[in-house]
């Protein structure tokens, strides 16, 4: 998740306070994890540097809490590079996995357990997404959708790779 | 397992040369949402089948409530499925010549209640799952999701102690098939049933409290921490 894009994407409503910004991310984005103020603020200090976001005015009483920031026309170019650029897929779980399972083979362990309790603890997770959706408004729904497609794939890989395993094993142990 | 309501005990079936079931093994307590996973043709309907006395193991034991069902004469073992079990599957089980009312009030009907008092019944259950308005019409006449809520009401009306779903939705999108799956599992806790959902789906399973895994025949139950 790219924090100081989001920021930008939530300065384009309007100049905001560091706290009105956490606020915003917590309440949209922030599920799993609220953001630290630490965190709120050394993001606002790069995008500044960057040119990406202005001061747009100080409250009276003054500190860093007081100023206000708005997006600057660089900031919403930024933004809009980011919206339009894919992510890369990630690809890395699955490689890991094949690694244990033919690590697993090779020593003659029983892959088979490996996939197993993988599946188990893919279950369990996609078990709690479950329930959180049906306690969720929209957007949790649609959040947890997403992992849960997510995890759903990585489980139709283990189940493909455990009908495969004797396949497999003639090849890591010929 | 102990408190199981149902079991499972090394099971052994097999169709001509085709061993379908080769020692297969599942409890099930009251209350308990089981999942049976694994690959197409690894056993999970024919594990189902047993597991509701439809069909008889050539080996091993099937126990519902201290009984064996292997060891019991048709007409009891027929009469317990009618009163202590309800049924889901992929799809036509609706008599297309009844209303969904009283498609789901037929299995009270066949038990000999008063239509009247069986269709009240029926209706609470639409109700329930949210279905009430197509109480009137036929099984043809409503959308895939809806008559498969319909089948989970006609399922549960009897107040059964365990439900056997197979595939419940395998001929649903996404979104109609977690409508179903959240509605029979909150209906199904919230009456005591417990639920034997077969799927080889995960997001399906997801809904279970705990999942079996049947490859070539077997199963392999996994314990959790
Ligand atoms: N009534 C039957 N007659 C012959 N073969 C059957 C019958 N029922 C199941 N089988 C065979 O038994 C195996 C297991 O089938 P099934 O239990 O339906 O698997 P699943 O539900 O996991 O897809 C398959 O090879 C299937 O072809
Ligand atoms: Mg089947």
């Amino acid at each position: 998740m790219s924090v100081g894009h989001t920021l930008l994407g939530l300065l384009e409503h309007g100049p905001r306070h560091g706290y009105d910004l956490k606020r915003a991310y917590d309440e949209h984005f922030g599920q799993d994890r609220p953001l630290h103020y630490g965190q709120v603020y050394a993001t606002l200090s790069r995008l500044l540097k960057n040119g990406l976001i202005e001061e747009s005015g100080v409250e009276q009483g003054g500190g860093p809490d007081r100023k206000r920031y708005a997006v600057t026309a660089e900031g919403v170019t930024d933004v809009e590079r980011w919206l339009s650029t894919p992510e890369k897929p990630a690809l890395y779980l699955q490689s890991t996995l094949y690694t244990k399972v033919v690590i697993a083979l090779m020593s003659a362990r029983d892959a088979e357990d490996v996939l197993d309790s993988q599946r188990a603890a893919h279950l369990d997770t996609m078990r709690e997404l479950t329930a959180r959706k049906a306690r969720g408004d929209l957007s949790d729904q649609l959040i947890c959708d997403h992992a849960l497609f997510h995890l759903e794939a990585d489980l139709r890989w283990l189940e493909l790779t455990a009908a495969r395993l004797t396949e497999l094993r003639k090849q890591v142990r010929p | 397992m102990t408190n199981a309501i149902l079991a499972a005990d090394a099971v052994v079936k097999s169709f001509g040369p085709t061993k379908a079931l080769d020692g297969a093994s599942m409890s099930v307590r009251p209350g308990e949402v089981v999942a049976v996973m694994g690959p197409s043709g690894s056993g999970k309907s024919t594990l189902l089948h047993c597991l509701a006395g439809i069909i008889k193991p050539d080996r091993g034991r099937v126990i519902y409530d201290g009984r064996d069902l292997g060891a019991m004469p048709d007409v009891p073992r027929s009469a317990l499925r009618r009163t202590e079990f309800g049924f889901v599957f992929q799809f036509g089980q609706l008599v297309p010549e009844l209303t969904c009312v009283e498609n789901v009030a037929l299995p009270l009907r066949l038990g000999g209640r008063k239509r009247r008092d069986a269709e009240a019944k029926a209706r609470e259950w639409l109700t329930r799952l949210e279905v009430d308005d197509v109480a009137p019409k036929r099984p043809g006449e409503v959308s895939g999701g809806q008559g498969q809520r319909v089948a989970v009401a006609r399922a549960l009306v009897t107040a059964p102690k365990v439900i056997f779903a197979d595939e419940p939705t395998g001929a649903l999108d996404s979104l109609n098939g977690e409508h179903v799956m959240r509605l029979l599992t909150e209906a199904a806790k919230e009456s005591g049933a417990a639920v034997i959902l077969v799927t080889h789906e995960a997001r399906v399973a997801a809904y279970s409290d705990r999942e079996v895994v049947v490859r070539d025949g077997r199963t392999r139950e996994v314990a959790f921490a």
